[in-house]
């Protein structure tokens, strides 16, 4: 890029790429003048399972379906692409299997498009020589790490910011593909290249992020953010849906502990003096963010394995136990600790399990504000131990107690409404997130590593 | 019956915020509404302490008139995804605070 342009216009088509969109809201973005494509294509928020496991949660038909979408689009108009956070956890595996769909595709329209694949997963031994120097640093609320954590993850990703991204564009790269990125750093990368200052432009990253969210419809399409020097003005694509100022200013609150402030690697967006503006019912201008530069952070994300685990679901429709249901499942724990012991020779701290109570107070537990009595319970067992085996062993202890346990004051033995045969499922490993911490970097792409594949002319 | 906090508001809901957080907001539909629940002496930090079992340190505040919303962030009590995390996304614990009734301890409506 020689020359600076007036404005850089960011399409971001939906907040999770195998969402799903229309393909009219993509060609509105191309004809309002797109310059780049941003989309995530990934989140923690499903919890650690898909970072543990290094799994994605989305199918690939549906991966498929949107990436072809955007890839004819982005060599019809000849603007960039960039996916981040590829296969939900931005694992090695999820940029490779996300990779690999792109291929096929460009194979199957004969798109020539160049593809740089970022690299984000951490090594152990990197990180533990980083820990001893005193470079990393827990985040609230944990505490610090030790070295036993870090050797126990399955797999531990860094979340680039804009470099590393930036870089494979100006390396030529038509079509990026990252592993964790946070999610502005997608949107933020072409326009931070194209020298738009820093504060619009990451406020804009934000409002984008997640698509239609920021709109008054956000089951609409995409969205289109136009950044310039002074500020952003964003719009919906979706022609029947509409950005207003609190749409929009709304939209910073959405998954953020303060909403104000945001941490980026290279610095933190302050957005507690902008202004949101209606230009029109359909399109909000937004001045006055801020980004203050600060010492460059990579945060780590890091899952290890919690066990394996096995489920069983009952339920139940009879009125006098229903009547006394927490004292039934108190019954239902006691007994099958004590058949585990019996039985299986297993005590505290080899097993664990959680009897919900769903129609009761599953969800809430002795938060729940109300006590209305329910007219069916499904009873869910979930059993967690060492090995599936375990796991499996102590649900089929449970299996006979399911079927047939009685309150405390019956004299007969009821019969239960188990949900399938067989009863227990098997939910395989488990995993935890133990990873809440930042590395100190020197470089900001010192931690990630981009492999490049140049398009077949 | 005192109004709650989810009959004077346009919307409250709850979401995780990254693994370690839960944040709420109170979207209140007008001015007066906002300005119950932004009112500290009927929704603080001891309340929320109360009402979710956490620790009143923890929890963070932020009042934004220009939007009458209060939004409340603290550190999740169960781990995410845990044996015990009966709501993945925390995306229903804005019940209990959505049912609390609009009118501090000592005021009733």
């Amino acid at each position: 890029m020689n020359t600076s342009p007036e404005a850089v216009r960011v399409l971001t088509p939906t907040g999770m790429l195998g969402a799903g969109f229309t393909q009219s809201t993509v060609d509105r973005g191309l004809t309002l003048g797109a310059d780049v494509i941003a989309v995530d294509a990934g989140s923690t928020d499903s919890g650690p399972y898909y970072l543990g496991s290094g799994t994605a949660k989305t199918t690939a038909a549906a991966v498929a379906r949107d990436l072809r979408i955007l890839l004819r689009a982005a060599a019809r108009a000849q603007i960039p692409l960039i996916v981040g956070s590829c296969g939900t956890s931005g694992t090695d595996s999820g940029v490779d299997w996300v990779a690999g769909i792109v291929e096929d595709i460009l194979r199957e329209e004969s798109l020539a498009l160049s593809v740089a694949r970022i690299y984000s997963e951490q090594r152990a031994e990197v990180l533990t020589e980083r820990l001893r120097a005193g470079k990393i640093h827990p985040l609230a609320p944990s505490g610090a790490l030790d070295v036993s954590t870090l050797d126990g993850c399955s797999h531990i990703v860094g979340m680039m910011g804009h470099e590393p991204i930036e870089e494979a564009l100006r390396a030529g790269a038509d079509v990026v593909l990252a592993g964790r990125a946070t999610d502005t750093a997608l949107a933020a990368a072409y326009p931070l290249m194209a020298g738009m200052p820093p504060g619009p432009t990451w406020h804009a990253a934000k409002i984008v992020e997640c698509g239609g969210q920021c709109t008054t419809n956000p089951r609409a399409g995409g969205v289109l953010a136009t950044i310039d020097r002074t500020g952003f003005t964003i719009e919906p694509l979706d022609p029947d849906a509409a950005c207003t100022p609190i749409s929009v200013a709304a939209h910073m609150l959405y998954e953020t502990v303060d909403p104000f402030r945001m941490r980026e690697p290279a610095g933190e967006l302050d957005v507690a003096a902008a202004t949101y503006t209606a230009l029109d019912p359909r399109r909000v201008r937004v001045e006055g963010s801020e980004f203050h530069p600060a010492e460059h952070t990579v945060k780590l994300e890091g899952a290890r394995i919690a066990g394996h685990e096995t489920m069983s679901f009952t339920a139940i429709r009879d009125e006098h136990i229903l009547a006394n249901i927490e004292d039934w499942a108190a019954l239902l724990a006691k007994i099958l600790t004590e058949r585990v012991g019996q039985t299986l020779g297993l005590g505290d701290t080899d097993y664990a399990f959680d009897i919900r109570l769903y129609g009761h107070d599953a969800i809430l537990g002795k938060l729940d504000p109300a006590s209305r009595p329910a007219r069916e319970v499904g009873v869910m067992l979930l059993v967690r131990a060492a090995t599936q085996a375990l796991a499996t062993a102590v649900a089929k202890v449970a299996n006979p107690l399911m079927l047939h346990l009685p309150t405390p004051d019956m004299d007969y033995l009821p019969s239960l409404a188990f949900a399938t045969s067989p009863a227990e499922t098997e939910r395989g490993p488990v995993y935890e997130f133990v990873l809440n911490h930042v590395v100190d970097t020197v470089s900001p792409t010192e931690l990630f590593r981009t492999a490049y594949r140049r398009a077949n002319a | 019956m005192p109004d709650t906090f989810a009959d004077l508001a346009l919307e409250v809901r709850s979401k995780n915020a990254g693994p370690f957080w839960v944040t709420m907001e109170l979207f209140m539909r007008d001015a007066a509404g906002y300005a119950l629940a932004a009112d500290p002496e009927i929704l603080n930090e001891d309340v929320v302490a109360t009402l979710y079992e956490v620790r009143a340190e923890d929890v963070r505040f932020f009042r934004i008139p220009s939007l009458n919303v209060v939004k409340i962030s603290f550190p999740r009590p169960i781990p995410q995804g845990s044996l015990r995390d009966r709501d993945i996304h925390a995306g229903q614990h804005h019940v209990p605070l959505a049912a609390l009734a609009a009118c501090g301890p000592e005021k009733p409506a």
